[in-house]
């Protein structure tokens, strides 16, 4: 058989050994706080799949995921770790919704996609500043996107309580949220569930992802860049350049997700003082999904599917079990750990395939380093 | 309105704040000190500090005992420092992103285990303020310095001896050693994984005494994500002191000033609005990093794993 084959397929099986041995010890972790594993691990399945109600809830929960896991993807192909698909997210969302409330009357067909596209914006210039700092002033982006996402949620807090707070409520406490959206903006339900065309946009985006990412010369200069940053300097790429343009797409595409959230789903936006009270994690859930799809855009197409089941599922395992839901957020941690991990056995395949051709071509040993990269 | 800022007692109470806060940061940012020191970034921090701080806290809450909570932290911030040198130093993992991974399985495990086993919050009796007798009479400075729990002291102790650690011990030499050239240390005998593991585990044990700090001498209370992003912060004060215990300090008496002004401006209700508030120190570690960026270099082999070229 093909040796090719051979490692491209060892290669889809890691990330799925990684996730089989984090349900393993999750399962352990059932046990030791009383609960059935096979039980619960049932409820979970049965509450992401069980019926069209709850298949199109994990489609739902799974178009942020994607969305943020392609800007992610965009970042780590340049060397970018971007941390900051909480705030990215929220900063779309507050341009999006802003504008939605600044043209109540227009024209959905006009309207929506231009509230989209504020979002896109409104992220990209939330993950365009830790791009410059790190371009210009070589600042960690990993702390500055951290430090972004926290100045993100004091920033909606402050609006939400302020200026954009809906004066129409009932009751002597306002609640921290804006007036709700025309319901001409909604966007269309796909079929009759909570499946809005999000997801439809999601998934085309990540086709045009992969496009840019591979067949243009802007996703060459990104993926040079992430692989050798030093030779791309010498191949005349802009390292600086190239760095602030990913973050700012990283940035846009979660912004996207941000936005698509309200559009899709919510309507309104709504602030309970933390960053997970609108984002549901999903900045972070993100990052799991980017990796366990190979940071591969048509990859993490299954994969953001596959968590967005965990998180439905999880709704049902506390239902069921009386196990919080915070196991998704163990499990999830586990198997950021085991794919990173396991990626040294990749590479050791890599190099060891590298060198068994060079012997063959009986090339200089350099050649066998260059390749193993 | 501003003029009560400028009380006397108000501005002991602030100082007083000032070192009590800063307590955790300085236990994580001296831990995660020796980690990059030595070129490992530990971004797990929050993730170990959360688990330890449920742990402790669930210790004193059913047993009372501070000390068997103590020793279960250290336990358990070797065991998490040992994980992280397995998966960064001998499964040469991208540090940040496993870091990332720790961290989501400290907050969820930390979560998971509260609401299974404790529900609600219920306040505990933690580390008391023990004054110092005769230091503590001084005014203001007293009040300020002298009157504050075990762990508190504990954290102002360990910067001298981190210090000297670092930069007066053999241990110190190969620590910085193996963080700049680990070839070099390499070929001179030096046991680069094996240092690492030293400072991973030593990081370790630190953030799980951070993390303690919070839940049961600061706080004295358990919550779903207590340390909001505390870890990270620890992460950038390292940066922000350029590696340096004194300049750690520093950066981290700065933020916790900050941050109890913060605290005693909506406390006194200063009409400045408090979400606004409460992102400054955010904003000022920003600044900080970008500030301090240009002028400190890091540890060279930082983030770089070590294989020998055979």
């Amino acid at each position: 058989m093909n040796k090719k084959f051979i490692d491209s397929l060892f290669n889809a099986f890691l990330p799925i050994i990684a996730v089989l041995l984090a349900l393993l010890i999750g399962a352990v972790i059932l046990l030791l706080i009383g609960a059935n594993p096979i039980q619960a691990y049932g409820a979970l399945i049965n509450g992401a799949f069980g019926n069209k109600h709850a298949l199109a809830n994990t489609i739902v929960k799974a178009t942020p995921l994607l969305l943020v896991g392609l800007g992610i993807a965009i970042a780590f192909r340049s060397g970018v770790i971007n941390i900051g698909g909480e705030g990215q997210m929220i900063l779309g969302a507050l341009s999006a919704t802003i504008f939605g409330l600044a043209f109540p009357n227009g024209p959905a067909i006009i309207i929506v996609p231009l509230a989209l596209i504020m979002g896109f914006i409104g992220g990209a210039f939330w993950g365009g500043i830790p791009g410059y700092l790190k371009a210009k002033f070589n600042v960690n982006e990993i702390l500055s996107t951290i430090m972004m996402n926290a100045i993100a949620v004091q920033l909606m807090n402050f609006l939400l309580r302020g200026v954009l707070i809906d004066k129409n409520q009932m009751g002597a406490a306002l609640i921290p949220q804006t007036p709700r959206l025309n319901r001409a903006y909604d966007l269309p339900r796909l079929v009759p569930t909570r499946l809005h065309l999000g997801a439809a946009i999601a998934i085309g985006l990540a086709i045009l992802v992969y496009i840019l990412l591979w067949r243009t010369s802007l996703g060459y200069r990104i993926r040079a860049v992430g692989l050798n940053a030093f030779a791309s300097r010498y191949a005349g790429i802009s390292i600086d350049r190239t760095f602030i343009l990913s973050m700012m797409l990283s940035g846009a595409f979660c912004g996207l997700a941000g936005a698509i959230q309200i559009y899709g789903l919510n309507h309104r936006m709504v602030t309970d003082g933390t960053a997970v009270g609108f984002t549901g994690s999903a900045g972070f859930n993100g990052i799991v999904a980017a990796l366990f799809g190979q940071l591969h855009p048509i990859g993490i197409i299954p994969s953001s599917f596959f968590f967005g089941a965990l998180l439905v599922g999880a709704g049902k395992l506390q239902r069921v079990s009386q196990v919080p839901a915070a196991l998704i957020t163990t499990l999830n941690g586990l198997i950021v750990i085991f794919v990173v991990s396991s990626e040294i056995w990749r590479k050791r395949r890599a190099r060891k395939r590298a060198i068994e051709q060079a012997v063959v071509k009986k090339a200089s040993p350099d050649i066998i380093e260059n390749e193993a990269r | 309105m501003l003029s009560q800022l400028l009380d006397i007692t108000v501005i002991t109470g602030i100082l007083a704040s000032m070192i009590r806060l800063a307590t955790p940061y300085i236990y994580a940012a001296i831990g995660e000190t020796f980690g990059q020191k030595s070129g490992v970034l530990n971004l797990g921090v929050d993730g170990v500090m959360l688990i330890s701080a449920f742990t402790s806290y669930y210790i004193v809450l059913q047993t009372g005992n501070l000390f068997l909570a103590m020793l279960v932290t250290i336990i358990i911030g070797a065991i998490m420092g040992l994980l992280m040198a397995l998966i960064s130093v001998t499964l040469h993992a991208e540090q940040g992103i496993s870091g990332i991974g720790i961290f989501l399985f400290g907050l969820g495990l930390s979560d998971l285990l509260f609401q299974k086993l404790v529900g609600t919050a219920k306040p505990i009796t933690g580390f008391q303020d023990i004054a110092i007798p005769v230091l503590s009479k001084i005014p203001i400075l007293g009040e300020v310095l002298f009157k504050h729990s075990l762990l508190v002291y504990g954290a102002y102790i360990l910067i001298p001896i981190a210090w000297f650690v670092l930069n007066k011990t053999t241990f110190g030499l190969n620590i910085r050693a193996v963080g700049e050239n680990p070839a070099a240390a390499d070929s001179l005998g030096v046991n680069v994984a094996l240092v690492r593991y030293k400072t991973l585990i030593i990081g370790g044990i630190l953030s799980a005494i951070a993390g303690a700090s919070l839940s049961i001498a600061l706080l004295n209370v358990f919550q779903q994500n207590l340390t909001n992003g505390l870890g990270f912060i620890a992460v950038a004060l390292v940066y922000f002191g350029a590696w340096r215990p004194f300049y750690v300090l520093l950066g981290s008496l700065i933020f916790s000033f900050v941050n109890a002004l913060q605290v005693w401006i909506q406390v006194l209700g200063i009409p400045i609005p408090s979400d606004i508030a409460v992102m400054m120190p955010y904003v000022l570690t920003l600044l900080v990093l970008v500030i301090s960026a240009g002028k400190t270099r890091a540890p060279t082999a930082l983030t770089k794993p070590y294989e020998r070229n055979e």
